[in-house]
C-alpha cells in the first residue's frame, strides 16, 4: 500500500518508473587508494537496502558520494532520475531537499535544542509561520518516539539513542521520499537497536520511504532490509538474504555464516515459524 | 480556496459544516494551507464539522498534522468533528501522526514592565555571580597547578622536558615573526610621534628617552604578552577543549596520568621560559625600529642615539620590564588551560571558552601590570 502511494506521489516530479538511485561505473579514490571500481547500483522505489562490507571497504564513502559530499573520480550517479553533477547549484539544492540523511552520531548542531535542529531545514527551505514550525518540530519529535521534554534539550543532554532519534527527526523534517542512514544502530544496546529498527520499519510503512542504510548490524539487516548489497572487491553484490547465502564469495560466506550471522538468521526463521 | 498544491473548500450542509480537502497536502504547500485553516477560527460555529479527505491525492506528515490539528481546534471549541473518506493509502500515515501528536503550543505570556525590570535585574545578578564564580574557580585551579608545580620540583622526573621544549618552540619560536614585526613598528611609531611633540620645545633628542623607557619598562613586555595571549592562550584552550570533547582527558585519567601534569605543566613552564626571551627580542626590535626612525627621519645618527639611550636607561630599566614576563606567562597559561579543561561536550562551548580565555588572560595581564606599577612606585624604583 505505501509503495503505490510513494510512486503516485513522485510521478508529478519525475519518472515514476526506474530506480530512485542509479549508479553506473562509479570509481572513487581516497588518498591514492581505489575504494570503488566500476561499481553499479540500483535502489528501487520503496525498498530498504542495507549496505554491508568490511571496515574501511568504503561503505560510508559510497553514501557520502551518492549524497554529493564527495566527488567520484568517474561514473554517473542519478538520484530521482537526475544526475547531480550536471545540475545547477539551485536545482541541486531542490533535489537535496527531497532526501534526508542521518549521520552516525546524529550530527546535531550542538548549539541548538532538538526542536531548533528540526526547524533548521524548515526555516531554510519553506516560508512557514513560526507557530507552524514549532508544531511541525513537536510533531517530528513525537513521530520518532522521543518524549516531549526532549524538544527543548540540547544534544549534549541526550543519550546516544535519543541523539540518533533526534537526528532522524531532523532528517525527516521536510518529509523526504528517500532516507540515507549511516550505521543507525551502531552504539545502541540491543533493546535500543531493535526499537530503532522497529521505528524505521513503521515510518517506512507510514511515510512510504525508500531507505539506503549502511550498517554492520546483522539483526537490522534481517529485520528490516528487503535487499542487501555487499561491498566486496570494490563492487557490490546485491540480493536478498537467501540469495546472498548461496553466494560462494568467501567474505560473504564468513559474514553471514559466521556465528553472529547464523544466530541472527536462525532467530528470524524461528520467529517466522512462530508467527 | 484553491492552493498551488492542496485545496480546501467549505460547504454548509444541512446542519453541519463540511470541509472538503483535496490535492497535495504536502509540506511544500503547508504555508498556504495553514493560512486557509487559520481563517476557519473566525467562522461562525456549526454544531458538527465533517472533514472530507476524499479529494486528497498526496499526503505527508505535515499535511496529516494540519488535518488533525483542524479537528482538534474544532473539538476544543466544543464542536463534534469527524474525519471522513480517508483514502486507504493514507490511513497508516494518519494513525502514525496521531500517535505522535504534539500538544497545542502554549503562547508565551507577555511580560509587563515590572517583570521586564525584574528579569533585567536578575540577569545582572546572575552575571555578577558567574563572574565571582569564575574568579573562585580560577583561584582553585591556580592552587591545583601550584601543588603540581611543587610536586614537579620535588620529583623532577614528573616534568616532561620534551613537551616543555615543544611548547617553547610553538609559543616562542613560532611567534618570533609577528612579535618582531609588531615591536619594530611600535618602535617606529613611538619615536616618530614622540619626536613630533618634543620638536616644539626643541627637545627632539628626548624621543630616544621616551622610546627607551617606554619600551623597556612597559610596552615591550605588555605587547608581547598580549600577542602571546591571543596566539598561545587561545591555542591552549582550543587544544585542551577539543581533547575534553573527545574524552581524551578522561582517557588520561583512567591511564593513571594526571591531566595537570601531562597537559598543563608543559604549557605553563614552556610559556614561562619563552615569554621573557620573546620580551627581550621584542625590546630589541622596538629599539631597532626607533633607531632607524631617528636616523632616517630625524637625522639623529646611530652613535648619538646610542649615547642618549645609554644615558637615559640603566640596567634595571630592562630588568624591571622582563621581570614581569614570567608572571604574565603564568597567568596566560593558567587561564588558557583552565578554560580548555572546563569545556563541555559541544562545539559552541569550545568557541565560547576560547573567547573567554583570551579576554580573561589579557585582563589579568593588564591587572598584574598595574599591580607591578604600584609596587615599583612604592619601592621608588
Amino acid at each position: 500500500m505505501p509503495r503505490s502511494r510513494s510512486s503516485s506521489r513522485s510521478s508529478i516530479s519525475d519518472r515514476a518508473d526506474g530506480p530512485i538511485i542509479r549508479v553506473r561505473g562509479l570509481v572513487t579514490r581516497l588518498g591514492g587508494r581505489v575504494l570503488h571500481d566500476q561499481l553499479d547500483l540500483d535502489v528501487r522505489r520503496g525498498e530498504v537496502l542495507g549496505v554491508v562490507g568490511g571496515s574501511g571497504s568504503g561503505k560510508s564513502v559510497l553514501l557520502r558520494t551518492i549524497i554529493g559530499l564527495m566527488r567520484p573520480a568517474a561514473g554517473t550517479i542519478e538520484v530521482f532520475g537526475e544526475d547531480l553533477q550536471t545540475q545547477s547549484e539551485q536545482r541541486r539544492r531542490q533535489i537535496e531537499a527531497r532526501w534526508g540523511v542521518l549521520f552516525q552520531d546524529g550530527a546535531l548542531f550542538s548549539s541548538m535544542t532538538v526542536a531548533q535542529n528540526i526547524a533548521v531545514p524548515l526555516h531554510e527551505q519553506l516560508a512557514l509561520r513560526a507557530p507552524l514550525i514549532d508544531e511541525i518540530a513537536a510533531l517530528k519529535v513525537g513521530l520518532v518516539g522521543l518524549p516531549r521534554e526532549a524538544a527543548a534539550k540540547h544534544p549534549a543532554e541526550l543519550s546516544g539513542g535519543m541523539r540518533k532519534r533526534a537526528g532522524l527527526a531532523r532528517a525527516l523534517a521536510l518529509d523526504p521520499q528517500l532516507l540515507f542512514l549511516d550505521e543507525p544502530t551502531a552504539g545502541l544496546d540491543p533493546i535500543g537497536a531493535a526499537a530503532f529498527d522497529a521505528l524505521i520499519r513503521d515510518l517506512r510503512m507510514a511515510l512510504g520511504l525508500t531507505v539506503f542504510m549502511v550498517t554492520h548490524d546483522l539483526d537490522s539487516l534481517v529485520a528490516i532490509c528487503d535487499r542487501i548489497a555487499v561491498l566486496v572487491d570494490k563492487r557490490l553484490r546485491i540480493g536478498t538474504m537467501a540469495e546472498l547465502l548461496r553466494d560462494p564469495d568467501p567474505w560473504i560466506q564468513a559474514y553471514f555464516r559466521g556465528p553472529r550471522g547464523r544466530a541472527a538468521i536462525t532467530e528470524r526463521a524461528a520467529g517466522r515459524s512462530d508467527g | 480556496m484553491q492552493g498551488s498544491g492542496g485545496w480546501l473548500e467549505i460547504a454548509r450542509g444541512d446542519d453541519a459544516l463540511v470541509l472538503q480537502a483535496g490535492g497535495c497536502w504536502l509540506v511544500a504547500s503547508a504555508a498556504e494551507l495553514d493560512r486557509s485553516l487559520n481563517r476557519l477560527d473566525t467562522l461562525a460555529a456549526a454544531t458538527t464539522v465533517r472533514i472530507d479527505l476524499a479529494g486528497i491525492e498526496m499526503l505527508d506528515t505535515v499535511g496529516a498534522w494540519l488535518v488533525l490539528r483542524t479537528r482538534r481546534r474544532f473539538e476544543g471549541r466544543g464542536i463534534a468533528t469527524s474525519i471522513e473518506n480517508v483514502p486507504q493509502a493514507f490511513a497508516p500515515l494518519l494513525d502514525q501522526v496521531a500517535k505522535g501528536e504534539p500538544p497545542e503550543p502554549v503562547p508565551a505570556p507577555r511580560l509587563g514592565f515590572a517583570q521586564t525590570l525584574r528579569a533585567a535585574l536578575e540577569f545582572v545578578g546572575e552575571e555578577t555571580f558567574k563572574f565571582l564564580e569564575a574568579a573562585r574557580e580560577l583561584l582553585g585551579f591556580f592552587g591545583l597547578v601550584c601543588i603540581a608545580v611543587l610536586r614537579a620540583f620535588r620529583e623532577p622526573a614528573r616534568l616532561r622536558t620534551v613537551s616543555v621544549v615543544a611548547q617553547m618552540q610553538r609559543a616562542g619560536v613560532s611567534a618570533l615573526p609577528i612579535v618582531g614585526l609588531l615591536s619594530f613598528l611600535i618602535g617606529v611609531v613611538l619615536t616618530f610621534q614622540g619626536a613630533d611633540q618634543l620638536r616644539r620645545f626643541g627637545a627632539e633628542i628626548f624621543a630616544v628617552d621616551l622610546l627607551g623607557l617606554g619600551v623597556l619598562r612597559e610596552l615591550g613586555v605588555l605587547l608581547t604578552a598580549i600577542i602571546v595571549a591571543g596566539r598561545s592562550g587561545s591555542a591552549f584552550t582550543a587544544e585542551l577543549g577539543a581533547m575534553q570533547v573527545n574524552e581524551e582527558v578522561d582517557a588520561l585519567r583512567t591511564l593513571g596520568l594526571d591531566p595537570v601534569d601531562v597537559l598543563v605543566l608543559p604549557r605553563l613552564f614552556g610559556l614561562i621560559l619563552a615569554l621573557p626571551l620573546l620580551t627581550f627580542y621584542a625590546n630589541f626590535m622596538a629599539l631597532l625600529g626607533g633607531a632607524l626612525m631617528c636616523w632616517i627621519a630625524l637625522g639623529i645618527p646611530l652613535v648619538e642615539f646610542m649615547r642618549e639611550l645609554h644615558d637615559s636607561i640603566s640596567e634595571w630599566t630592562f630588568w624591571l620590564g622582563v621581570l614581569k614576563a614570567p608572571f604574565f606567562a603564568a597567568s596566560i597559561a593558567v587561564v588558557g588551560c583552565r578554560r580548555g579543561l572546563s569545556v563541555e561536550r559541544s562545539a559552541e562551548s569550545v568557541g565560547r571558552s576560547t573567547t573567554l580565555s583570551v579576554v580573561e588572560s589579557i585582563f589579568l595581564v593588564i591587572l598584574i601590570d598595574a599591580a607591578f606599577s604600584i609596587l615599583f612606585a612604592q619601592l621608588h624604583i
